[in-house]
């Protein structure tokens, strides 16, 4: 199989938008018949990536790239970035606003959950300007 | 037990998402932190809550909920109305507390 790319644009504030791009990644995968159980895992990451954009980000790229043998997820946005990126992946550590966490966001969970289910996963930022956080998942993984 | 089923014994009040009716509930959830009901909540599962805004939507799509109960009288807002019906997620409403509703659910089998 060769490898399919696909990219959705996130927009900062959008929560009308908000997910429709894991939605999308979540239909294609499951009508290319990729394991369910990876495709919900990718379905986690996807959506807590996207809300991480749309509470904290400038805007955004979902960038999905599909293989045989792996799938690459990769959230990125422009800015403001993340000043420590060791206290952003700790539970609970949120710097969500009060609006927000009426909504039910900013649990501190959204890094959490992205780490634990992505067989591997990296951030890069630059604070005061950009994040990206890229996730790899084995197709035949048994996480 | 199909979602409309259950929407009829516990007297919810189907509000959206009414073609998604015919579904399959297999298992209940509780949570009005979203990122907790995306770590925890069961495929199938009826998902209870009082968030009313368009994301929970999003929220029972990805993660394969069958159906969303508003409970505490809590009503969802126009563009979860429409989101829901385009993504065929039945929100029911229930006056009942989260706590209630969700002990005469688990006693009745679902879950």
């Amino acid at each position: 199989m060769s490898s399919l790319k696909k990219s959705f644009n996130i927009r900062s504030r959008d929560f009308i938008h908000a997910g429709e791009a894991s939605i999308t990644v979540q239909q294609l995968l499951k009508q290319m018949r990729i394991d369910p159980a990876l495709i919900r895992r990718i379905a986690i990451c996807g959506y807590e990536g996207e809300m991480n954009v749309v509470m904290h980000g400038g805007d955004g790229l979902y960038r999905v790239e599909i293989n045989s043998d792996r799938i690459v997820l990769e959230i990125s946005d422009q800015g403001p970035g993340i000043p420590d990126i060791a206290k952003a992946m700790e539970k609970g550590f949120s710097t969500a606003s009060d609006e927000h966490r009426e909504m039910g966001f900013g649990a501190g969970m959204g890094l959490p959950n992205m780490d634990k289910n992505a067989d591997e996963m990296f951030i890069e930022s630059v604070p005061g300007s950009r994040t990206r956080v890229r996730m790899l998942f084995l197709c035949k993984g048994t996480k | 037990m199909k979602a409309a089923d259950l929407a009829a014994q516990f007297n919810l009040t189907v509000v959206a998402g009414k073609d998604g009716l015919g579904r399959t509930v297999t298992g209940g959830h509780c949570g009005d932190l979203l990122s907790e009901v995306m770590a925890n909540a069961p495929v199938g599962s009826i998902w209870l809550t009082i968030q009313v805004h368009q994301n929970i939507v999003a929220v029972a799509v990805l993660k394969e909920m069958t159906a969303i109960i508003l409970t505490g009288g809590n009503v969802p807002d126009e563009e979860a109305r429409a989101k829901a019906d385009e993504e065929k997620i039945p929100i029911m409403l229930s006056d009942q507390r989260t706590y209630d509703l969700a002990g005469m659910l688990y006693s009745a089998g679902v879950g």
